[in-house]
């Protein structure tokens, strides 16, 4: 199944970059002159993208390494613990939604520390894997085409980060304990 | 609700470390996130050339339109804004395309682009019900196989580095479809506000 899927993901984009430019000669468009006119408004986004980026990364960055979220991260643990939460999971919990490198690099130890078919290591694999980092994509999305204001958007997809920790740690206990 | 997070994450990084006495750290971390995005973005720009390239020549070439099509009964319940044949709609489903298989490289640039079509449509420069919706999908992120993740579990000797693809996906599909209603309650509420 894994075999299946890895060639697919890898045959996938050269054979619809070849679809794509067979219609296109098909259809007889322009494709070349098409691709530089698409190929600008990529640039265009890319600038956009970087002070909304940057913002939000450095932003992030003086909180890490202040050693204030580690800080967080402690005070937060004894109250997780006595609701069942696993204690050793909890930094990996909160950063995820809010920086990518960092929550892989937890990742990583934690897989070191505990071993990758340990129980935590399992956890911590299954909670890298099943969310993506929501203020990354917000920023991200809303950056390049201009919007300031996220609405509920930010909201909606913290609860939802919220939801897929818990489900991540019933799903783990239930197929693997 | 971003400018108040944003700041408060700088001002208490800060406020924290006068205290804690890792103001040298923060001082060097200042640049380091600076100098990350701009890596980033570079890296970015890369694909978002490429990708956009491809699909303007997709978009000119009816592909997108044809997508929606085929897989319009499916999203359309999901996006009741977006006319059915309109090119959001498409690039929305090249984007959970390329995500499924885990290519996000492909995925970020087709996700921007829904979202400038959206932009389009909803014709004003304020978050609307599709982009909340979609966004709250991608980030609850919907993969069927975690390669990086699988990578770390083989790099620290895994007996079964795959094993771990049932419950991510049993998650993420827990995730993605909490996400879905909890938007769908913020929309109802939104409305309410209005009237």
């Amino acid at each position: 199944m894994i075999q299946i899927v890895t060639t697919i993901s890898v045959w996938l984009i050269p054979c619809i970059i070849l679809v794509i430019l067979l219609t296109a000669v098909w259809r007889k468009i322009p494709a070349y002159e098409e691709f530089v006119e698409g190929g600008k408004e990529g640039l265009k986004m890319s600038i956009s993208l970087l002070p909304f980026l940057l913002g939000m990364m450095v932003a992030i960055s003086i909180l890490r390494s202040s050693g204030a979220l580690d800080a967080f991260i402690g005070l937060l643990q004894p109250f997780l613990e006595k609701v069942g939460f696993p204690a050793e999971i909890t930094p990996l919990a909160l950063i995820r939604p809010i920086s990518g490198t960092a929550a892989l690099s937890v990742t990583s130890e934690m897989i070191e520390l505990y071993g990758p078919d340990s129980f935590l290591g399992r956890l911590a694999s299954t909670m890298q894997g099943s969310t993506d980092t929501t203020l990354y994509i917000l920023t991200v999305y809303f950056g390049a085409v201009g919007i300031k204001k996220m609405g509920d958007a930010l909201k909606v997809g913290l609860i939802a980060d919220f939801i897929g920790i818990i489900v991540s740690v019933i799903v783990v206990s239930w197929m693997f304990l | 609700m971003i400018n108040l997070i944003w700041v408060l994450m700088a001002a208490i990084g800060i406020v924290y470390a006068m205290f804690n006495g890792t103001m040298e750290q923060v001082n060097k971390s200042l640049f380091d996130g600076a100098n990350e995005a701009v890596t980033l973005v570079i890296a970015l720009t890369s694909v978002l050339v490429f990708w956009l390239g491809m699909m303007r020549i997709a978009e000119k070439a009816g592909l997108l339109k044809g997508l929606s099509k085929l897989f319009r009964p499916l999203v359309v319940r999901l996006f009741p804004e977006i006319p059915a044949d309109h090119p959001a709609m498409g690039y929305i489903l090249a984007n959970f395309s390329a995500n499924l298989f885990g290519l996000g490289n492909a995925a970020t640039p087709m996700g921007i682009k829904a979202m400038e079509e959206m932009k389009k449509l909803s014709n004003s420069s304020t978050v609307s019900n599709s982009m909340i919706t979609f966004l709250v999908i991608n980030t609850s992120s919907i993969t069927l196989v975690p390669t990086t993740v699988i990578a770390i579990r083989m790099e620290y000797g895994s007996h079964s580095p795959t094993e771990i693809v049932g419950s991510t996906l049993i998650a993420t599909l827990a995730t993605t479809i909490t996400a879905i209603l909890v938007d769908r309650l913020f929309q109802k509420r939104r409305e309410k506000k209005l009237s």
